[in-house]
């Protein structure tokens, strides 16, 4: 924590100065502190845009990047792409352990990482389409869904369809995965399709829901999704700036607003669970949203931290927060190329 | 010293014989080729280049040397094109010290590299269309512009595309750059962009990367506020910011707050300036030879100018060559130290150290 301790800095000050949303006026500002949260990287390693971060039951920090260049071969009768995304592991502290999944066939375009309760590592490769899963000792231990073997140059216009997907895996712009407690796991499969894939926990495939849409169980861009311990699945309806509540069969229960356009979201262990949401300002307007939402399950908003900005304590187009604490949060950003551990005044 | 003395007699006498180049082609409104209005009558200053200045490490070469910048300490920080977009930092003898951003997400296709007052070092990549912030321990600490995502592939070119892929991005975004060029501060710590090739205009954002206000219409063009390519950007002790528009072969002078404050039309295609540091400060401008290096743009351009910061030409030194000493397309120049200046060339694949003399010979 030495390097945290350096770059420790109080931001009640200017969270007061910051621009504030009409829909969040009269929300109570929880005061916060962060600091970046990852330290002691070799020169050769850098973060690129924080697109998936989450600990294990250690504490231990993973984050899936996008970072290098994501390439395309040449002089080939088809365009094969290559590279553009890594997974780095850090110690509880934040401090550089090391690299897996390295140069992995999926790893394009980093969208999200989570951890599972058995401490296995998933990734979501948006651009890939796939979902990898790593034991704890980084190995691949499950693959889902299948890289296309080349791209478009350029690429096709693309038409929305309904966005039902197919049965099976056959991600399109896969953007999160969560975990009921019987095992079965839930992918969003929420950017160019808008459907819950769910699947049971040895990958075979159960079912999808989901057409896109703004009426009850239609999506407009899922971008992230997260179950509490009764098993209520939450979805972020991105641009239709609202959360919808599930059972594992898909059937609706409600929705949730008033918290923007919900990014990325997160749910405490137990028992008195709360969700985290972010309404991230888009990459390229740093003077709109950016705020975190602390809201309880039943969809009240509890408090509000956090503003657009690059400086230490502010937020980036958040893209991941991890809430294994619930006042010590790991939030990952694509502007910043970073990820502040930010620590709430409980309430 | 004295060669290159002769030779430049030489120059001048054929330049002499040929006569004035005529009215701007297009090729030249694109940046390069044309004998600059003050040529003839500006007193040459002697230069001698440093032999083998630069010691890169067996296995390590320069590609196209795109921008190169000094710290207060005298290391030398080189943003280059070669395999991929690398950037090396070497100490002041020229010796290699580290690379820096190895393997950055924001590295795609170089474009400047400056270090600001508190010997930050910043790149300006026209591939990703950012600017990147490195602290001085090579760690970065702010990020200006969004990469266009990868997983959208290669768009094809189309009006209003939003992230700069084809000729003519949307020109009032705030946060994104398309093919921007380099970077610039003034006395407050505020940023000044220059987003070149599609946007043509200079954006501000305060110390915190908060826009602030731009100058340029998004389009090309000659009025007094627009720019056609404005390829390179530096600001004095005063604060004022001096934007070399080159297309439009002329240096605009600006104040912090973006009013347009004078307007220097004499020396040619401002590929790059750079202002030096101390109570004196001058004004460099290369009129750098076409990167294409057709044969007649060696006779007209290569040279760089030596001016007050109020637009007087004190002199020039320099031509378009491949020997050492001469210039193949200067694409980045560091003056901390007017008298030892630091050039990067994009088709020598080299940068050299040239000691200039501090007045021209009469």
């Amino acid at each position: 924590m030495k390097h945290s301790m350096q770059l420790l800095l109080v931001v009640a000050g200017f969270v007061a100065a910051g621009a504030i949303p009409a829909q969040a006026q009269g929300i109570p500002q929880i005061p916060y502190q962060a600091v970046d949260a990852l330290s002691d990287f070799p020169n050769d390693i850098h973060m690129g845009e924080a697109a998936g971060v989450a600990r294990n039951s250690d504490g231990e920090i993973f984050v899936y990047t996008r970072t290098g260049n994501p390439t395309i071969s040449l002089g080939t009768s088809r365009y094969v792409s290559h590279g553009g995304a890594r997974i780095f592991h850090f110690d509880e502290d934040g401090e550089y352990e090391g690299e897996i999944g390295q140069e992995t066939y999926g790893a394009l375009y980093a969208q999200q990482l989570r951890i599972s309760a058995d401490d296995h590592i998933w990734a979501i490769d948006q651009m890939s389409g796939q979902v990898v899963r790593y034991d704890p000792d980084g190995q691949i231990v499950m693959v889902m869904s299948r890289k296309p073997e080349t791209m478009r140059l350029p690429q096709a216009p693309g038409q929305p369809g309904s966005g039902e997907g197919r049965e099976g895996e056959s991600f399109s712009g896969p953007t999160d995965i969560t975990w009921d407690s019987q095992g079965n796991f839930y992918v969003a499969d929420g950017i160019r399709n808008a459907r819950i894939a769910k699947y049971s926990a040895d990958g075979t495939w159960v079912m999808n829901w989901g057409l896109r849409g703004t009426g009850a169980g239609e999506f407009d861009v899922i971008q992230g999704i997260a179950i509490d311990n009764q098993d209520n699945l939450y979805v972020a309806d991105y641009n239709n700036e609202r959360i919808q509540v599930f059972d594992t069969r898909g059937n609706f229960r409600r929705e949730m607003r008033g918290f923007g356009a919900p990014m990325a979201i997160c749910i405490t262990p137990g028992p008195n669970q709360v969700m985290y949401v972010s309404n991230s300002n888009p990459p390229d307007n740093l003077d709109v949203a950016g705020e975190i939402y602390k809201v309880e399950l039943d969809g009240t908003i509890v408090g509000q931290f956090g503003t657009a900005g690059k400086q230490i304590g502010q937020f980036g187009t958040v893209n991941a927060i991890d809430c294994q604490e619930e006042n010590d949060l790991l939030v990952g950003e694509l502007g910043n190329w970073r990820v502040q551990r930010v620590t709430l005044q409980p309430m | 010293m004295g060669q290159h003395y002769w030779r430049y007699c030489a120059t001048v006498a054929t330049a002499l014989t040929l006569g004035w180049a005529g009215s701007l082609d297009a090729a030249q409104r694109g940046g390069g080729g044309g004998r600059a209005p003050a040529f003839e009558d500006t007193p040459e200053i002697l230069t001698e280049p440093v032999e083998g200045f630069i010691k890169l490490p067996e296995g390590l070469y320069f590609g196209e040397g795109i921008g190169v910048a000094e710290n207060s300490q005298g290391h030398v920080f080189v943003y280059t094109r070669s395999g991929d977009t690398r950037l090396f930092e070497f100490d002041e003898d020229g010796d290699y010290v580290r690379e820096i951003g190895a393997g950055l997400y924001g590295f795609e296709f170089a474009h400047k590299v400056r270090v600001d007052k508190e010997d930050n070092i910043w790149v300006v990549d026209e591939g990703a269309n950012q600017v990147v912030k490195f602290n001085p321990e090579g760690r970065v600490t702010m990020v200006l512009g969004y990469r266009p995502p990868a997983v959208d592939g290669a768009l094809a070119p189309e009006p209003g595309d939003h992230w700069g892929r084809s000729g003519r991005p949307g020109a009032n975004e705030p946060y994104l750059f398309a093919r921007p060029t380099d970077v610039t501060w003034d006395t407050e710590g505020n940023i000044f962009v220059s987003d070149g090739y599609f946007n043509h205009r200079v954006v501000k954002y305060s110390p915190d990367g908060r826009f602030m206000g731009q100058v340029g219409s998004g389009d090309a063009g000659d009025a007094p506020d627009q720019f056609s390519t404005p390829h390179t950007i530096a600001s004095d002790d005063s604060g004022r910011i001096y934007v070399g528009d080159r297309g439009n072969r002329r240096v605009k002078v600006y104040s912090s707050a973006l009013e347009l404050l004078d307007m220097y039309e004499q020396t040619g295609a401002p590929w790059e300036i750079c202002i030096s540091e101390g109570e004196h400060q001058y004004l460099f401008v290369s009129n750098s030879n076409s990167d294409s290096n057709p044969a007649a743009s060696w006779n007209t351009s290569g040279e760089v100018y030596k001016m007050e910061l109020d637009g007087t030409v004190i002199g020039r030194f320099g031509e378009a060559g491949k020997d050492l000493g001469d210039f193949q397309t200067i694409h980045g120049m560091s003056c901390r130290n007017p008298n030892e200046i630091i050039i990067a060339e994009i088709s020598a694949w080299r940068v050299q150290k040239i000691l200039v003399a501090s007045m021209p010979v009469f």
